[in-house]
Formats: structure tokens, C-alpha cells, sequence
């Protein structure tokens, strides 16, 4: 350009840019991408359309009876095991953080060993028990024999349960620790003892923190109760191979059971959901009040 | 003498270390009823340690702490000092109310909450009671309005007020103040400055750790400069700040007033 000062010239090209109609950039690599996407799984459900698939005995055996009983014990199992492993977690968390050396060393040792050993192996352990432990109970008062107490129920509840709890005090502890040293102070200077603290101000606070985690386990946990099927707990896998092998609906049975799988994990993560909310109260979004807050006085509800 | 009542607190000779630091050096320092304590001095001398101490968040190396006439941490067996259990620390907490500097509401309470938890979960008074005296006490710091809000919904000179009430709800002796109006944006002091001289004025004990000498001017009976975990020079207001005999308390607040 000359030397001239350019203010006109300028805002004359700028109207014309203005004018100008815009076109969106071109994805083409995200096009491809999706086509093949598209194909890939034209192509899968094209296979499972006109492979041997009775999609009626799908329907048929989604609500079987062996199938129901299955899923009702996979549900039962989860939930104790998870019940058994957060027990379990929170308490060996506390004992891990705790200043008195055995109560730690324990801990260490809960964590080190549950941790450290396939749990295959240890529900084999749990269910062989017997072979150690002929007879369990308090010698001269009430004793059984092991083979009578350890039910396939019991061994795995005890396997996926305290396998369980040393990664969910692994998950307590972070917890925990993510709670600032304020809080515990502020709880010490109203008097709270060290239980009261841990109960009534530091549990709820890390539980923003334990949640999303925990609430995947519980996930995974739904998966794992199928690992008991090798010591006959019927979940619902097992019932549905048990059927397969009468029938040879393999493929279907496998379908009835993806089913039920993905339709309790579904509900447990609506429930996550809900959860996470809950707890992350006072933090980030401000939850919806309950009542128009300014100036009502003294009202007596909590 | 006669017609005097005894101090309230009573520090003597009282130690702390951490590691090699020594934040406490002997302080010896003792508070009537009723009096405004405040203590000044530099950035680490020990200030916040000695509060600390005064309700055991920290245990002391040495010396010895009396409040109300009590011994605190330990109890005379024979001739030896045992050390007090988590539950009977706890107790003896309950003479002494502490403000801190973040103020350290709890995240996951409202602010009604937090006043009543210690009132409901300590000292198991009634909920209705607790929950009524925690109005009167949200009027006192003017946030009855707040009662249902988070900590976070709240500015730093609302949490510090609603912090001062819950320390309130447990009907301490004594408050125990660590900078609490280090923390807060300059506007919003005054309001935190105003309950703790409406406090003061009722006739609460308060040890106060703070650099507002305008309010230790006006508000405290006593002031006390520490630095590097002594007690450097001890007197009334009048003196200490206007009028400081030691070089070192002569140049802190020549720094702080500029
Ligand atoms: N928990 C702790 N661990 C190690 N050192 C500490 C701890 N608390 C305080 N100190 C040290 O003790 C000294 C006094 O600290 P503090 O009482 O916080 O001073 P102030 O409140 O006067 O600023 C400082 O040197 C500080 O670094
Ligand atoms: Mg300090």
C-alpha cells in the first residue's frame, strides 16, 4: 500500500469481509471415520440379523425362572459384597491412618495381601477352607464343621467382599486425606472427639471423592460375582450356561445375560448419579432450596 | 489483691518445638476474666502455635497451661503428669472457642448447621433448642437470612461470622482468635471487627491474634508482642503500641502501620 493513512481504504475492506458468506471447515478425515464406523457396524448387525440367532428364545428365556433366580442371587451377591467391602475399606482405612502401630500394621498387611493376590485364587482359598480349618467356631462352645459353614454363598461373599474392602480402603484413605486439616481442627475446637470428627465431618467430605470411584466398583463388582460360577454360587451366568449346555442356545442364553447385566448396571449408574449430587453438596452447583430462604425467622424444622 | 479474681488462663513457661524450630520459647502469660488479650508480632513467631496449645490442636513440650484453675492435657497421678485421653482432651476443649483464619466452616453444612452441629453432637442438647439458640445467635452476627446457605455461597466476612457463632453455640469461656481478619478483602473486615468488639463488650474472654492494631488499640486491655516464640514486650495498648520500649516491637509496627 502507500504510505497514505490507510482509515478508509481499511474499514471499506472490512465491510466487504463482513459481506462475505461462511463456509464451515471441512472434516473430511472425520467423514471417512464415521463411514467406516457405519459400516463396521452395519456389518455387525447384519451378522447378528441373519446369523443363527432365535431372537424368540432370547425372549423366552429373558424372564426364565433359572434366569430370574440368577440374576436375583447376582444382585444379592453384589450388593452384600460391596456392603462387606466398604465395611471393611473404611475400616482398615481408619486403621491405616491411625498412630498406633499394630492397628496400622494390620491394615498394611489386610491391603498387601488382598491386593497382591489374584481373586481367582483367593475364592478357591475361601472355599477350600475346610482343608486348614477342619472345624471352625470357639473351641468347647460352639464349634462347626467348615465344609457346613462355608456355603458357595459364604466363600464368595467372603472372596469378592474382602478382596473388595483392600481397594476400597485404598479409595477411603485418598478420601480421607482429601479432606483439609481445617476441618478436623474446626471439628476439635467444638469438642468432637476423633470418631465424632471422622463420622459427622470428615466421611461425608470425602465422600465426594470416594463416591465416583466406589460407584465404579460397584459396577465392576456386578460383573465379578460372575467369577463365582467356578464354585457353583448360581448367578445368573452360571444358570444361564447350565441351561445352554441342555439346549445349545449358547449365543441367545449369553444374550439373555448381557441383558440383565447391562440393565442392573444401568440402574446403578442412575443411582451413582444421584448420589455424586447428594454428596457434592456445598461444593460447585448450588443445590435447588427448599424453601424461599430470606428472612423467615426461627422456624422450628430441621 | 483481695477482690481480684483468679486468671482465667494461665500459661507458664510453656515450649513447643517442631523438629528444630522452636516456635514456643517459654511463654509465660496469664489473662483474667473478661479481658481482651491481643498478641501481635511478625509472621512465624508463634503467635498461632500459642493459641494452638491454649486448646490442644497442639501438645506442648513443656512448661504448663492451667484453664480455669484446670491443668489441661495432663492430670496429677502421685508424683508423675498422665496424659489426658482423646475424650477428656475433647472436654476440656469445650472451655475454649477458636476462630480461625480460613475460617474452616464445615464444606458440607449450611450455615445454621454448622452452629448447631456442636450444641446437637457434642452436647447433646435438644435439636429444637440448639436450632433455636443458633437463630439468635445468626442475629447477633446479622446473617439470619443465611441460615440455609453453604459455606460457599457465602462471603469470607459472612463465613467468619457465622464461624464465630458456631464457636458461640458452645458457650465457651474463653475465644480464641487466630487473624480472622487476615484472610478477608479489606471491605469486608469492619463487619467481622464489629461482632468481635459487640463481644468484647459483653464480657467474653478473648485472646486475639491480630494485625489490626486499630482494634487492639481500641478494644484490648493487654497486648503482647512475640517474636521468634517469646514474648518480647507485654503492657497495655497505650504502651505497646504507641509508646514500644523494644526495638524489635518498635520496627514490627512501623511495618505494619506502613
Ligand atoms: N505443624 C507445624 N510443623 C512444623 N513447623 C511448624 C508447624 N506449625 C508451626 N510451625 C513453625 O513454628 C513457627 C511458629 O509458627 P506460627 O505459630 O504459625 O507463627 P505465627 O502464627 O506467629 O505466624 C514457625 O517457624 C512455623 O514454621
Ligand atoms: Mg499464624
Amino acid at each position: 500500500m502507500t504510505g497514505q493513512p490507510a482509515a478508509r481504504p481499511v474499514s471499506a475492506e472490512l465491510e466487504r469481509l463482513v459481506g462475505l458468506s461462511i463456509v464451515p471447515r471441512r472434516h473430511y478425515g472425520r467423514w471417512v471415520a464415521a463411514a467406516i464406523i457405519l459400516l463396521l457396524f452395519a456389518w455387525v448387525v447384519k451378522a447378528f440379523a441373519e446369523g443363527q440367532i432365535a431372537w424368540k428364545v432370547v425372549g423366552q428365556f429373558l424372564t426364565a425362572p433359572a434366569i430370574l433366580n440368577g440374576l436375583v442371587n447376582t444382585v444379592i451377591m453384589t450388593a452384600c459384597a460391596m456392603a462387606l467391602g466398604i465395611v471393611l475399606g473404611v475400616l482398615f482405612a481408619i486403621m491405616y491412618m491411625s498412630p498406633n502401630p499394630v492397628l496400622r500394621g494390620s491394615a498394611l498387611f489386610y491391603i498387601w495381601f488382598f491386593r497382591g493376590t489374584p481373586l481367582l485364587l483367593q475364592l478357591l482359598l475361601w472355599f477350600n477352607l475346610a482343608l486348614v480349618f477342619p472345624r471352625i467356631g470357639i473351641p468347647g462352645l460352639i464349634e462347626f464343621r467348615t465344609i457346613d459353614v462355608i456355603t458357595p454363598f459364604v466363600a464368595t461373599l467372603l472372596g469378592l467382599g474382602m478382596n473388595q474392602g483392600a481397594y476400597t480402603a485404598e479409595v477411603v484413605r485418598s478420601g480421607i486425606l482429601s479432606v483439609e486439616v481445617g476441618q478436623t481442627e474446626a471439628a476439635k475446637s467444638i469438642g468432637m472427639t476423633r470418631l465424632t470428627t471422622l463420622r459427622r465431618i470428615i466421611l461425608p467430605q470425602a465422600m465426594r471423592v470416594i463416591i465416583p470411584p466406589v460407584g465404579n466398583e460397584f459396577i465392576s463388582m456386578v460383573k465379578l460375582t460372575s467369577i463365582a460360577s467356578v464354585i457353583q454360587y448360581s448367578e445368573i451366568l452360571r444358570n444361564a450356561q447350565t441351561i445352554y449346555y441342555a439346549n445349545a442356545r449358547v449365543i441367545e442364553l449369553l444374550i439373555v445375560a448381557a441383558i440383565w447385566y447391562l440393565a442392573v448396571v444401568t440402574l446403578l449408574q442412575i443411582g451413582q448419579f444421584f448420589l455424586e449430587r447428594y454428596f457434592s453438596r456445598g461444593r460447585g452447583e448450588r443445590r435447588a432450596r427448599h424453601k424461599a430462604s430470606p428472612g423467615n425467622g426461627a422456624g422450628g424444622q430441621p | 489483691m483481695t477482690g481480684r479474681p483468679p486468671p482465667i488462663v494461665v500459661a507458664h513457661q510453656v515450649t513447643k518445638r517442631f523438629n528444630s524450630v522452636r516456635a514456643l520459647n517459654g511463654v509465660s502469660l496469664s489473662i483474667d476474666p473478661g479481658m481482651v488479650q491481643c498478641i501481635i508480632g511478625p509472621s512465624g513467631s508463634g503467635k498461632s502455635t500459642f493459641l494452638r496449645c491454649l486448646n490442644q490442636i497442639e501438645k506442648i513440650d513443656g512448661g504448663a497451661i492451667l484453664i480455669d484453675g484446670e491443668l489441661i492435657g495432663y492430670r496429677q497421678v502421685g508424683n508423675a503428669l498422665r496424659a489426658l485421653s482423646d475424650a477428656e482432651i475433647a472436654r476440656q476443649r469445650l472451655a475454649t472457642g477458636m476462630v480461625f483464619q480460613r475460617f474452616n466452616l464445615f464444606h458440607h453444612m449450611t450455615a445454621l448447621e454448622n452452629i448447631i452441629e456442636g450444641p446437637v453432637t457434642v452436647l447433646r442438647r435438644p435439636r429444637r433448642e440448639a436450632i433455636a439458640e443458633a437463630m439468635d445467635l445468626l442475629a447477633r452476627v446479622g446473617l439470619t437470612d443465611k441460615r440455609d446457605s453453604y459455606p460457599i455461597e457465602m462471603s469470607g466476612g459472612q463465613q467468619q461470622r457465622v464461624a464465630i457463632a458456631r464457636a458461640l453455640a458452645m458457650r465457651p469461656r474463653i475465644m480464641l482468635f487466630d487473624e480472622p481478619t487476615s484472610a478477608l478483602d479489606p471491605e469486608l473486615v469492619g463487619e467481622v471487627l464489629a461482632v468481635m468488639r459487640d463481644l468484647a463488650r459483653s464480657g467474653m474472654t478473648m485472646i486475639v491474634v491480630t494485625h489490626e492494631l486499630g482494634f487492639a488499640r481500641e478494644v484490648a486491655q493487654d497486648v503482647v508482642f512475640m517474636d521468634r516464640g517469646e514474648i518480647v514486650e507485654q503492657g497495655p495498648p497505650s504502651q505497646v503500641l504507641l509508646n514500644p520500649q523494644h526495638g524489635r516491637t518498635r520496627e514490627f509496627i512501623s511495618a505494619v502501620l506502613t
